[in-house]
């Protein structure tokens, strides 16, 4: 590296935390997530995850490796954004989708403006929407049965939860056992990573109980077709990726505010928005999206959502007392 | 709801940067502050919504009467170029740093593509002068919209180690793609009720 004299502003507490504890404890997280997926999905399951986490490190080292800058690849993050890609994914996609979907999260969406810490939307997100725009109906329809891994047909639970349909039980939800992209089948994995986390203290509680909150709130209140206040909040959060989303992308450090209530804008308004586009918008799922436009509102929520240090006075009141003390 | 159709239209699902890709110059030349950015939001607010009224008022009363339809691109920069020229003699007066700020940017709304684009969108659409008038406040705030968040963006930037060959203009554009990107999610928004 060429930077020997490094100039920061202050703090310069030196905490034991570093990018790869961080990013390893991530991985740690998704380990339940990813087993559940290859449980349910089988050999399908695990050759996609396989291939965009390969995929998103291999990218990683080879732009390194060309623009010549320090090879980042240890930090794991790369991983991290290859395990994220594949798990928004359905089971039965083609192999080349996870390939270029992390190629793209890895080059386009974050080493472009410099690496790690430099990006502002998610990696893994960006590669979904770039994967959505370029192949719609791969990964919108390549499921598989649970269990017995065949072709399904038909919709998805989501999409009949939103006609107000019958979706199966609670129990079925929560381990996992219906159709789905890999990370959004099983509740209870995704929800064992991210307890996980808020207890290594790696992600803020603010950003998905604000998330989850404001999604279970709006599916009770308009979830339900034709009726207002009878829609069930379980199950609006259970179906579809929020749970991935609100803790594994939504409290991405990059690209979500420094804040505590910049952080709770920042959920509630990636659940207005998924709420949004899960029952008005043409897709039939809002996660992706509604984390990806947050993160691009970050910088402002930074700017205008800024706490008040000790001592603040309002103008008004500054100016008064400056008066009066002026005697 | 014709009005929350437009509106909605301009600002989200038919965005002018995100979804039409128009009048991106002025968007990736003055995003680099957000005062900057705030200032020219302002001004192309100003001539993109008075413009079109006066263009759509152009429309009915001088070249259809007279059958002149083949003179519109000219008489709508005339229209636009008379608006550029008040902002401009106006910001000059009043806030001569905002004014050296934008520099060559502001005499270029003139042929800013989004603010044509809207007049002329007007006419294809049939909105006539109060409807076309609504499409062009829509189609600003959307645009103000757009430049606003980026401004928030690249401010960041300024913080950061860019990779030198890619600042400004690639960079730039790069990061627009992924803003339009995001910017799909709204594609379709509320269809089925507005129709």
């Amino acid at each position: 590296m060429t930077d020997r004299l490094l100039i920061t502003s202050s703090p310069h507490i030196r905490a034991p935390k570093t990018v790869r504890g961080i990013m390893l404890d991530v991985v740690i997280a998704l380990v339940p997530a990813c087993v559940a997926a290859v449980i349910f999905f089988g050999v399908k399951a695990l050759m996609v995850l396989v291939a965009s986490t390969v995929s998103a490190v291999v990218s990683e080292y080879l732009y390194e490796k060309a623009v010549k800058r320090p090879v980042t690849v240890g930090d794991f993050s790369a991983v991290v954004t290859g395990v994220l890609l594949g798990l928004t994914l359905p089971p039965g996609v083609p192999l080349y989708v996870p390939i270029v979907g992390s190629a793209f999260a890895i080059v386009i969406a974050k080493q472009i403006f410099g690496g790690l810490g430099t990006n502002f939307v998610n990696p893994a997100l960006a590669g979904r929407a770039f994967v959505l725009a370029a192949w719609p109906l791969h990964v919108t329809s390549a499921w598989l049965n649970p269990l017995t891994m065949d072709a399904a047909t038909g919709a998805t639970p989501l999409h009949a939860f939103k006609g107000g349909q019958a979706v199966g039980s609670l129990t079925d939800l929560l381990i996992g056992n219906r159709l789905g992209s890999l990370g959004e089948t099983s509740a209870v994995a995704i929800l064992l990573g991210g307890i996980y986390l808020l207890v290594r203290g790696v992600i803020d509680y603010r950003i998905p109980v604000a998330y989850l909150g404001t999604l279970g709130l709006g599916v009770f209140v308009f979830g339900k077709p034709g009726a207002l206040f009878q829609g069930d909040p379980l199950r609006g959060i259970l179906l579809g990726g929020a749970l991935l989303g609100a803790f594994f992308m939504a409290t991405d450090y990059v690209t979500s505010p420094v804040t505590p209530k910049g952080r709770t804008y920042f959920g509630i308004g990636a659940g207005l928005i998924t709420l949004l586009i899960r029952y008005w918008g043409d897709y039939p799922e809002g996660v992706t999206y509604a984390i990806l436009l947050m993160n691009l509102a970050t910088p402002l929520i930074d700017r205008f959502v800024v706490p008040k240090y000790y001592g603040y006075m309002h103008d008004v009141e500054a100016r008064r007392r400056a008066r009066e003390g002026g005697r | 709801m014709k009005f929350i159709s437009i509106m909605l239209a301009g600002v989200l699902t038919s965005n002018f940067i995100f979804m039409q890709y128009l009048g991106l110059c002025a968007f990736v030349g003055i995003s680099e502050q957000f005062e900057t950015a705030l200032g020219m939001s302002g001004a192309v607010l100003f001539v993109m919504t008075f413009a079109c009224t006066v263009a759509a008022a152009f429309e009915q009363f001088i070249l259809v009467p007279f059958g002149l339809q083949y003179l519109r691109t000219i008489a709508y920069i005339l229209v636009i170029a008379a608006f550029v020229q008040l902002v401009e003699i106006f910001l000059k007066k009043t806030a001569p740093s905002l004014y050296k700020a934008l520099g060559i940017y502001l005499p270029l709304i003139t042929t800013n593509c989004a603010v044509l684009g809207a007049a002329m969108l007007n006419v294809k659409n049939d909105y006539g002068i109060l409807w076309g008038t609504v499409n062009g406040l829509a189609g600003a705030l959307g645009w103000s919209l757009a430049i606003l968040i980026f401004a928030g963006i690249r401010e960041r930037w300024k913080f950061m180690k860019i990779p030198e060959v890619l600042k400004g203009f690639p960079l730039a554009l790069v990061s627009t793609g992924l803003m339009s990107l995001a910017f799909l999610g709204f594609s379709g928004l509320f269809k089925t009720i507005l129709k």
